[in-house]
């Protein structure tokens, strides 16, 4: 039986169907056919929040997992994410938590906040 | 009163790229007036990634994707200033502007207006059942919490399924709340299919197609929401109803482009709720060029950025004093199309192509897009499906234009 999928690589949101085989169809580019294999074996998401920010702008920093975490992890990856705090300066890039959760990635600010 | 060659309103993304652009082109003498504390509008709240695919060729978040154009406007030193509001715009490019800094009046050469969009309220889809605290626009929410750090409630429904509705729904799930469902009129949803899986089907969030939010209940405090089932006609069907318990409901039903200050202006309106440009994005006031949301809502920044850099290049040849060929033709909406951008296209040039930007009024499948002049086809285009959703683009090669008075017609043609 194939699974039918929607890819969500980019916003074009192809309709992909990937058989036993891991054979993947209905996708329009190399992206979509590797989103599939990955998303039947292992379902990997990017993860953006806020951690908390002493910044006079925001009061919170923007941040990302700087690679994919499980999807099932996604709400372990959000609780160390409610714990974290970003210090002022903070630029983008900058690591707010190294090895988010135990996933093997880090836990990134996505921009400067500098008071 | 001082004189600046290039004013741009609007210092987010459309509005970077425009004076990024006409800087480029040699402009000089440019003014940003932003309203908010800080560049980047919109996508300073739009934490999420997704963004860049088209200009960048990588996957940004929001802030990422707007720092990349606040680094190109402090590079060449682009000045900008901030908490400035233009109050209004003469006809003869006076801009009305206060900040902290005091009120100001300033003479453009020429300007660009990038004022972006704002949000549908409940009033204008005059949505039944009381007011309480508790119920208010996706965007709004997204702000408090992206921005501010206020999860705005515990336990949500969505109306709407446009991207922000479902942005958010994954959002304050993520936060902790939960989202008990999101309610769309329509037979099918306005946000992107990824979005639908990334932001709903990864949270067994319910998708309610037609359906309507027909009971708003609270005194004081939102206490419950009530839907319901709608007809062909859009109507309610009774007996339908059901009744979620909920301290929040976001609406996300809708966009409109920000355009009062070019409509004071005098700046003839156009089928987008935009002004009527021509495809150097020129309204009908000579000098005033319009681009992003505030010209049609986009779905993606990206679109919004090549906007910008055309609005940001044709002001540089207006001020440079280069003339536009005098040769223009209309381009019409027909059947099956909500609008089409631009309203006019210069033909005085053959070469190279018309770009047109349009969005159909229905979702359709197995369908051709037929671009006409009169009664002669000029081109025909099979669309396997085709959604309002998605803005599409086409290239028309100029040359295949029969001549240059009778106006260009994109119609929807069902195939044989």
């Amino acid at each position: 039986m194939a699974i039918e999928l929607t890819c969500i690589v980019c916003p074009r949101g192809c309709r992909l169907l990937v058989d036993e085989n891991l054979n993947v169809t209905g996708n329009s580019c190399p992206r979509g056919a590797a989103y599939g294999k990955q998303e039947i074996m292992d379902p990997r998401r990017t993860l953006t929040s806020t951690v908390r920010c002493d910044s006079k702008q925001f009061s919170v920093c923007p941040v990302k997992t700087s690679g994919t975490v499980p999807k099932d992890k996604v709400l372990d990856v959000m609780k160390a994410v409610n714990g974290a705090v970003a210090k002022t300066p903070v630029h983008r890039g900058d690591i707010i938590v190294k090895d988010i959760a135990g996933t093997g990635v880090d836990l990134v600010a996505t921009r400067d906040l500098i008071d | 009163m001082k004189t600046i060659d290039l004013v741009i309103i609007g210092g987010g993304s459309a509005g970077m790229a425009a004076a990024v652009s006409a800087y480029d082109q040699g402009i000089r003498d440019i003014l940003i007036l932003e309203r908010s504390d800080v560049l980047g509008g919109i996508l300073n709240q739009c934490i999420h990634n997704g963004f860049g695919l088209h200009e960048f060729k990588e996957e940004l978040t929001g802030p990422e994707f707007l720092f990349r154009f606040v680094d190109q406007v402090k590079e060449r030193k682009i000045p900008y200033e901030l908490q400035a509001t233009v109050l209004s715009i003469s006809p003869n490019k006076v801009v009305s502007y206060i900040s902290p800094k005091g009120s100001f009046e300033i003479q453009a050469k020429a300007l660009v207006v990038a004022t972006g969009c704002y949000e549908r309220s409940a009033g204008a889809i005059g949505m039944p059942g009381e007011r309480p605290a508790g119920v208010i626009s996706a965007g709004q929410a997204q702000l408090y919490l992206n921005q501010h750090g206020y999860l705005v409630g515990k336990k949500v429904f969505i109306l709407g399924s446009g991207d922000i509705g479902l942005i958010m729904a994954r959002r304050m799930t993520l936060e902790g709340a939960k989202v008990l469902g999101v309610a769309e009129l329509m037979p099918y949803s306005n946000g992107l299919e990824r979005n639908i899986q990334q932001c709903l089907k990864d949270f067994n969030i319910p998708l309610y197609l037609s359906h309507t939010v027909t009971n708003v209940i609270g005194k004081g405090k939102l206490e419950a929401i009530e839907i319901s089932q709608v007809d062909e006609h859009l109507q309610p069907v009774k007996g339908t109803e059901k009744r979620f318990d909920v301290d929040t409901l976001l609406l996300s039903i809708g966009l409109i482009p920000n355009n009062g200050l070019l409509d004071k202006m005098g700046a003839k309106k156009g089928k987008t709720r935009g002004s009527e440009v021509d495809d150097s994005l020129e309204t009908t006031i000579p000098g005033v060029f319009s681009c992003g949301n505030v010209l049609h809502v986009h779905d993606l920044v990206d679109y919004v950025v090549a906007e910008g850099k055309t609005a940001g290049i044709s002001a540089a040849k207006y001020l440079k004093g280069e003339e536009k060929g005098h040769k223009e033709i209309e381009t019409i909406a027909g059947p099956g199309i909500g609008y089409v951008v631009p309203s006019r296209v210069n033909v005085e040039d053959k070469e190279g192509s018309v770009e047109l930007k349009f969005r159909v009024s229905r979702p359709s499948k197995n369908v051709y897009v037929e671009y006409s002049q009169g009664d002669k086809v000029l081109m025909k285009v099979l669309k396997l499906a085709i959604i309002p959703s998605e803005m599409e683009i086409f290239k028309l090669p100029k040359k295949l234009l029969i001549n240059d008075q009778e106006p260009i017609k994109v119609s929807l043609v069902a195939k044989e």
